[in-house]
């Protein structure tokens, strides 16, 4: 559902979060956050493992083009079919151009941001293929008819009785707000989908170069049905999620489960290197990988920025991140919310559409402490508010005339000292007209922004005088 | 003697008179030898952070003259302000300029206000009472930029009479962010509430920090919401020579 966003207004959604999403995502990512805690404090090496995994990354990122190659070949020896897409619209058509070829009415899809990121799903309706979600969640957000809120919980920000709602509403019955009814219903709905489908799409966490593998970490076991029972399996996978060899998915699968969910490792993991063989295997008789660029070769070129490609979408950025907890997903406005949409979205989607995500956080740091690639989320949004506000050899300034005049007065203001203390002398005394004891509870604008949610404290000033009458003599020794 | 000079950051300068007043006692009374530069204005950080890295060198630079002129060691009561200019001000000037080797030079002499206590003349007790129940917020750069995880624990153990009772999320940020606060005011403001639940909940009567602008922060939220609970500085804190009421900072 979710459609390439023309502009992100994170500030006008975030004055009006619906009141029921900040409860439902902070209870769901607390229980993550703790579980991934314990699960980190059984690994004495996991500091190093972040290191290990960090530095693999970065390596790929470095020379993404030799194992791109390396992966394209080894998917097509191993029978599979390599298809480039540079866009969004490119990709949908590959996936559209398969369905077609293969009279598909009915598409079974396993969870996928990247066909999030492309629209799919509405591409396919256009043509008259039905495509189902299959993953629990994104099944409830498909029936909802919204975007993920979550990179690994998408229906995050729903109770159960918001999906005994859905499902009474969509599926045309009484569901009740019981959990594992509510699971029952959908696999009974979803069964007869899985039967039926011509094609499976799937999206994929790694792709191993080293055997041209396509690598799914799931927990209900619908992308190993999505895979296997259609004809025609799809995977459409972003170019960054490829790795070198075996040997680093052994750290990424150590990393990835723990950080996301608090599992040591998914339910389920799977390896799909091509289509079926002849011997009598499972498995679908053709595979497709459709790479997805979309403007991260683009992205790759900013040596700051691209770090963002190391994510491999645990979500704990998410979870952690108090930004986040008390607005919900939806404020990001693309499929990617969370500290990582922040950095991803702006470079992506280009700081005209995304100006205002860069700033969606206090710079607290709690991402960067629990990443396990270490991707300096707060560096990243400091380098984008760059971009925004001054412009970089990547994008010109697309800050408001308004706050960039501001920025320059006070930085005039704050450089030539005597300023600054002719302002110190006189606002204390301006300030007193709204002040009430020892606050302010009316500030002017744009305080006013301030003290909508809490008093400012009242204007006092008064070291400097303090200090001249306390130390004179001192003062005296450290002027100029 | 060690001697030093007094960073007071712009929030110090402007809401908290006597939290520095306070910090010139303590440090005095621990020997040591204090100036204080009246050049100084505000480290640039909220430029620097808002993106303005054109606009935060000349701020900077302000900075580097006003405490340039001595070699003494630069004392300051906020962890973010003071990670600015350790952290950041190098990446400002270009290496090999003059700018940059002050830059470089100030930063290795530059301290947050418990750091230099505990880290450098090696004091954790100061001789402060405080017969209450006391609950610490970590603040984010004093944590994460800093690194300082245990100076303000270790100074708070010593002190006579404080009961330091657990604060649940201690280490989530309170939704300070300096312009986050009028940017996303309704963010701002839902984070705020979330800390001063926790707070309340804690059932501590001071809640103590080491940053002015949590402080600004959370003692609002705490007067919005008609709390008795007290929110300081921990320097205000430390103060307490006697068992009277510390003057907040105001």
């Amino acid at each position: 559902m979710t459609e390439t966003p023309t502009y992100i207004g994170f500030e006008e959604y975030s004055e009006h979060v619906p009141a029921g999403i900040p409860p439902a995502v902070q209870q769901a990512t607390n229980r993550f956050i703790s579980g991934r805690a314990a699960r980190v404090a059984e690994l004495p090496q996991w500091e190093e493992l972040r290191h290990i995994g960090s530095d693999i990354r970065l390596h790929t990122i470095e020379n993404m083009d030799v194992y791109l190659s390396r992966l394209e070949e080894k998917v097509v020896a191993a029978g599979g079919n390599v298809h480039w897409a540079e866009t969004a619209e490119a990709a949908n058509q590959i996936v559209l151009q398969i369905a077609r070829e293969h009279h598909v009415k009915t598409a079974v899809k396993s969870k996928s941001m990247a066909t999030e990121e492309t629209g799919l799903n509405h591409a396919l309706e256009q043509e008259g293929i039905q495509a189902i979600e299959t993953d629990l969640g994104e099944y409830i957000i498909q029936l909802a008819g919204t975007g993920p809120s979550h990179i690994i919980v998408p229906a995050v920000h729903l109770k159960k009785e918001d999906v005994a709602e859905i499902f009474s509403e969509k599926l045309d019955l009484d569901a009740p707000s019981d959990p594992v009814e509510l699971a029952r219903i959908a696999r009974e709905v979803l069964r007869e989908k899985f039967l039926n489908a011509e094609m499976g799409i799937s999206g994929g966490n790694f792709l191993i170069a080293e055997t041209g593998t396509l690598v799914l970490v799931t927990n209900e076991g619908n992308g190993r049905m999505v895979s296997t029972m259609p004809d025609v399996h799809v995977a459409v996978v972003g170019i960054d999620k490829v790795i070198p060899d075996w040997e680093s998915l052994t750290v990424f699968l150590k990393l990835l489960a723990r950080s996301a969910t608090g599992q040591k490792l998914s339910t389920y993991t799977q390896f799909i290197t091509g289509p079926r063989r002849e011997e009598g295997e499972f498995g679908p008789k053709e595979f497709h990988l459709v790479l997805l660029d979309n403007g991260r070769s683009k992205v790759l070129k900013d040596p700051v920025g691209r770090e963002v490609f190391k994510c491999i979408r645990c979500g704990a950025c998410a979870n952690v991140c108090p930004v986040y907890k008390n607005v919900g997903g939806f404020a990001y406005g693309w499929f990617i919310s969370g500290p990582i949409g922040a950095i991803l979205s702006p470079q992506m989607l280009g700081t005209r559409t995304a100006r205002e995500l860069p700033y969606a956080s206090t710079l607290c740091g709690a991402c960067a402490d629990v990443c396990p690639v270490k991707i300096p989320i707060p560096t990243i949004l400091r380098h984008l508010r760059r971009r925004v506000a001054e412009g970089d050899e990547f994008a010109t300034a697309t800050l408001p005339t308004l706050p960039r005049l501001s920025a320059g007065f006070a930085s005039i203001a704050l450089a030539k000292n005597w300023i600054y203390r002719l302002g110190t002398l006189f606002l204390p005394t301006i300030m007193s007209i709204f002040r009430r004891g020892n606050w302010i509870a009316n500030a002017p604008y744009p305080l006013s922004r301030w003290t909508r949610g809490r008093p400012l404290p009242a204007f006092t000033a008064g070291f400097r005088s303090w200090w001249r009458k306390a130390h004179s003599r001192e003062d005296q020794d450290s002027t100029r | 003697m060690p001697k030093a000079q007094l960073f007071i950051t712009c929030l110090g300068d402007q809401f908290y008179t006597s939290t520095l007043q306070n910090m010139t006692r303590i440090l005095e009374r621990l020997g040591v030898d204090l100036a204080f530069p009246p050049g100084q204005t505000c480290c640039g950080q909220p430029l620097f952070n808002n993106g303005f890295e054109e606009k935060t060198r000349p701020v900077a630079w302000n900075f580097l003259q006003a405490f340039g002129q001595s070699e003494a060691s630069i004392v300051g009561p906020s962890g973010s302000c003071v990670s600015m200019v350790k952290h950041h001000y190098p990446s400002l000037f270009k290496p090999g300029t003059a700018e940059h080797n002050l830059a470089v030079d100030i930063a290795s002499r530059t301290f947050e206000f418990t750091e230099y206590l505990v880290n450098i003349l090696k004091v954790t007790d100061v001789g402060a009472v405080y017969p209450h129940k006391v609950t610490y917020h970590a603040s984010c750069h004093y944590l994460r930029e800093m690194g300082l995880k245990t100076e303000a624990r270790s100074l708070l153990n010593r002190v006579k009479e404080l009961e330091l009772i657990p604060l649940q999320e201690e280490e989530t940020c309170c939704g300070f962010g300096g312009a986050f606060t009028v940017t996303f005011p309704e963010v701002s403001r839902s984070m705020m509430e979330n800390k001063v639940r926790d707070i309340l909940a804690s059932g501590a009567d001071t809640v103590v920090m080491c940053e002015p602008g949590c402080l600004m922060n959370i003692a609002g939220g705490l007067h919005k919401a008609g709390s008795k609970i007290r929110a300081l500085h921990i320097i205000d804190l430390l103060a307490n020579m006697d068992s009277t009421s510390p003057d907040v900072g105001a």
